[in-house]
């Protein structure tokens, strides 16, 4: 069949066979076109859409309770469908803005640079992935331990600079008499003289964290004058005496214990030996307190929460921003690689600075491609699902809710209501409309 | 959720076992004693939630059954996790298949209340004669057989690393105190004592339904089950505040609160069985080893103790397990289940490992190793056995992602002092899951 067999002309061949006349035969091939999709949009679009109407106004055991708009009504006074909507609220405040903004930016960029294939294509690649893989991906990078997660690992680099981490930083006190925390630091609470023996014993060590050289601990004699002592891991297979210097416990060489008087100043510091050993040396009388600085202790950074109920929804903000820039910043190149140059050009001749160009020519000109970009965003976001069930671990889910989760999670996720879940998919259904008619009158008038 | 870690269980298992020749001899030999009948024909359509290797061994007990039944066939079709789901958009629908098996007894009491299950009272003989009563009682609803629980786990077992409990000298609690003095012990050795898999709610709601269980006693943990006791009872606040005992110091845990927070199942796993380990123990059920993707041996590694007894109770398993339904009634459909509640059935699955029965007379010696057969057989010797209190519970209380029980327990392991604030929570989220029915 060629393409003239269906324009208003038909090949004089076929026509005589159509003894009803052209507009009939026209009205039935035109139907004859449309019914295939007319009876999968009716199938897939139109019966479940009335369905899910009719739905949302029954309760949760079927269509023997109607319960008329109590279903809509419990979308507004539940609290974790309250926040799926303030949480959507959050995303399409942000994300269109956002991808916008950093696609224009990408898009002005890569006209300058001589790599530009490249750097498209390497920001392009996220819209290449799967959601649901992005999803995964992100929820291990941002694991809060530094150790795994590579967000939060970069930030222990810089962080763990600047605050060297200590070389006890696990250490615990073994009895009462040693107070504080790894935090403050840790002080010996009995009192020291002149002849005292501070014994300062420390737990929660792995022996895989002892510093290297660590000996048979030794609780040195009491000697006249001075103040000796013993800083050791008290600990030995089965707990041991907290507080007795035993055999199986070591020193703990190179923890520096300062030695403080009665207004807390610190006037002496001494190293440990291998074996724990410290002496103050020669002390003048009065009372003294010896204790480790915090220092010591200080653990390596533990990373933030990106995962916890607190940065979930930044997170999925930032990974969503992620994926969509390259989508964002195609467009627009296509949309800038379009624009008469000369307009340009006359602006830059008549002494406009490039800022002054690319906001009083670029973005006005190019205010049609953005506004393509921000509506699609706008909907994309309305419905996000996906990267929020992938990336938000349990525990967070609540937290991290959109409408589209909160409607999958209600109908299936083992509340199984599906009225109030066909009265969410409804009222997202509503919130989108508006927007999907703003394009298609757009588009009409393009096209006219 | 579970049964997949079962099933990672069964691949574990399945490699590590030296006797499953010699067993699944046995099990053969028990069939071919028996002699095959072609009276009944037709088929069945099955939908489970085993899906991987454990379709492949439930495969097996299909195949045990065709060799009596050879003109039955059984299609089987492994649904996985969304099981529910699909069972009840079927049911809806008023297309069920002809038997499935579910992970939820509560599941399968709300599709008895619907009138869409036939009672199997055929084969309550055939039950009372293998199994306990309080195993017939699990699949019976309405005081009629609607349900055999054909495969069972012990979710009463604690893992602990081997090496972690030599370098502390601690040695495999029995009672709580014990437990509580081998944490201390543990952490001033200088590894934390517990991997809490805390981003999975689940996790947490074992942990209290084990306390619960040996502190509060089966009669009030059935009443706590079925709602007929309110969750703001002085009970649940005495088994919370011994369950802050594990949950409520940060520093007992890998990864302090916010870390176990956000600690999925296996990795909490993990935490416990790679070496050098994060923590000491992990507080799960039997499917624990399955679910480790790091190389650990059992014994020299790794290895179980039971949970501990609380104020002297008797030994008592929380058990999980999966129940076999019917959805219609025919001479084949009643030939499987009846098949399905002899020892030969429960043979042929417990000879491949990563599979406990509550059969007694199918001999322990079927078990593929010996970590399996101590922690399978507990759940025979047990005096009180109670099947893991959320699954029966509405699923919108006890099943939800993030929801109901598992929601508020991940608040409590967030604010563990909170206990009297979690508790008038749980209970007005249980009201509102009973009332509605589901």
């Amino acid at each position: 069949m060629t393409a003239g067999s269906v324009t208003a002309e038909p090949p004089t061949g076929v026509a005589p066979q159509a003894a009803s006349g052209p507009g009939l035969r026209r009205y039935l091939t035109g139907t004859l076109f449309l019914l295939p999709a007319f009876v999968l949009l009716s199938v897939w679009i139109l019966y479940p859409t009335v369905y899910t109407i009719v739905r949302s106004f029954y309760g949760r055991s079927g269509f023997d309770e109607f319960v008329g708009i109590d279903n809509f009504k419990a979308l507004f006074t539940t609290s974790t469908l309250t926040t799926a909507i303030k949480n959507n609220l959050i995303w399409v405040a942000v994300v269109p803005a956002f991808v916008t903004a950093v696609g224009l930016i990408f898009a002005v960029l890569t006209e300058r640079v001589s790599w530009s294939v490249a750097f498209k294509t390497v920001v392009f690649l996220p819209m290449a992935i799967s959601a649901f893989a992005t999803g995964v991906t992100w929820r291990i990078m941002y694991v809060q331990d530094p150790n795994l997660g590579a967000v939060n690992a970069v930030g222990r680099a810089v962080v763990d600079t600047v605050n060297p981490p200590g070389v006890l930083s696990d250490a615990l006190p073994s009895t009462p008499q040693l107070t504080g925390s790894a935090q403050q630091g840790m002080v010996l609470q009995t009192p020291l003289r002149a002849g005292s023996v501070a014994l300062i014993g420390l737990t929660g060590i792995p022996p895989a964290s002892l510093p290297a050289g660590a000996a048979q601990a030794v609780q040195p004699a009491a000697k006249p004058g001075r103040i000796v002592g013993v800083v050791w891991r008290d600990f030995k297979p089965g707990g041991g005496v907290p507080g007795k210097v035993e055999p199986g416990e070591v020193g703990l060489p190179g923890v520096t214990v300062q030695l403080r008087d009665s207004q807390n100043k610190v006037v002496k510091t001494s190293a440990a030996q291998d074996d724990g050993t410290i002496d103050f040396g020669v002390v003048a009388p009065g009372t003294y307190h010896a204790g480790v600085s915090a220092g010591t202790f200080a653990k390596p950074w533990g990373g933030y929460a990106w995962l916890g109920t607190k940065l979930i929804t930044p997170s999925l903000l930032i990974a969503y921003i992620w994926i969509w820039a390259g989508f964002a910043m195609v467009v627009i190149a296509a949309g800038l690689s379009s624009m008469p140059r000369d307009v340009l050009e006359a602006a830059r001749t008549d002494g406009a600075t490039e800022w002054q160009v690319f906001r009083r020519v670029t973005v006005p000109l190019l205010a049609p491609v953005l506004s393509v970009v921000f509506i699609t965003m706008i909907i994309n976001v309305l419905k996000v699902f996906d990267l929020v069930i992938t990336l938000a671990p349990g525990s967070s889910q609540n937290a991290a809710s959109v409408i589209a989760l909160a409607m999958w999670r209600t109908s299936f996720g083992g509340v199984n209501d599906f009225g109030v879940g066909s009265a969410i998919a409804v009222f997202l259904f509503v919130l989108v409309v508006p927007v999907l008619a703003l394009n298609v009158r757009r588009f009409r008038r393009e096209v006219a | 959720m579970r049964s997949r870690w079962t099933l990672r269980a069964g691949v574990v298992m399945a490699v590590v076992a030296l006797g499953v020749l010699v067993a699944s001899s046995i099990a053969a030999s028990a069939i071919s004693s028996r002699q095959a009948t072609t009276a009944v024909s037709g088929s069945i359509t099955f939908d489970g939630v085993w899906t991987g290797n454990e379709a492949k061994n439930f495969q097996g007990v299909i195949g045990a059954f065709n060799k009596l039944y050879p003109k039955v066939k059984v299609n089987y079709k492994p649904v996985g996790d969304n099981l529910p789901t699909v069972l009840s958009t079927a049911v809806a629908g008023g297309h069920p298949p002809d038997m499935a098996d579910i992970a939820q007894p509560g599941l399968v009491k709300q599709f008895v209340a619907k009138g869409a299950l036939k009672p199997i009272t055929y084969a309550r003989k055939a039950f009372l004669a293998n199994f306990s009563p309080a195993w017939v009682q699990l699949g019976t609803f309405n005081s009629k057989v609607y349900g055999l629980v054909f495969k069972a786990s012990n979710k009463s077992t604690v893992w602990y690393n081997v090496h972690s409990f030599a370098a502390a000298g601690v040695k495999p609690p029995t009672t709580w105190p014990e437990f509580a003095k081998a944490a201390g012990t543990l952490r001033a050795s200088g590894v934390a004592p517990y991997s809490i898999g805390g981003a999975d709610g689940w996790t947490l709601t074992d942990l209290f339904e084990n306390i619960y269980l040996r502190q509060a006693g089966p009669t009030k943990y059935a009443a706590l089950t079925a709602h007929k006791l309110k969750w703001t009872d002085a009970s649940v606040t005495a088994a919370l505040k011994t369950m802050a005992q594990v949950v409520g110091t940060s520093a007992n845990m890998a990864g302090g609160t916010s870390g176990a927070v956000q600690t999925d199942f296996p990795t909490s796993v993990n935490n416990v069985f790679q070496n050098p380990p994060k923590a000491a123990v992990v507080l799960e059920g039997d499917f624990v080893p399955g679910v480790a993707t790091v190389k650990a041996k059992p014994s020299t590694d790794y290895n179980e103790f039971a949970f501990p007894s609380i104020a002297g109770s008797p030994p008592s398993v929380v058990i999980g397990g999966d129940t076999i339904v019917a959805f219609k009634d025919t001479p084949a459909i009643q030939a499987f289940v009846n098949f399905l509640a002899t020892p030969a059935a429960a043979a042929a699955w417990a000879a491949k490992g990563g599979f406990a029965t509550g059969n007694r007379k199918m001999a322990s010696t079927v078990y593929p190793d010996a970590t399996t057969r101590k922690t399978a057989t507990a759940i025979a010797k047990a005096k009180y056995v109670a099947f893991d209190m959320s699954d029966q519970q509405p699923a919108s209380f006890g099943a939800t992602v993030g929801q109901g029980e598992w929601g508020l327990f991940q608040d409590f392991l967030r604010n563990p002092t909170n206990v009297s604030g979690i508790q008038k929570n749980l209970e007005s989220s249980a009201a509102t899951a009973y009332k509605k029915g589901g």
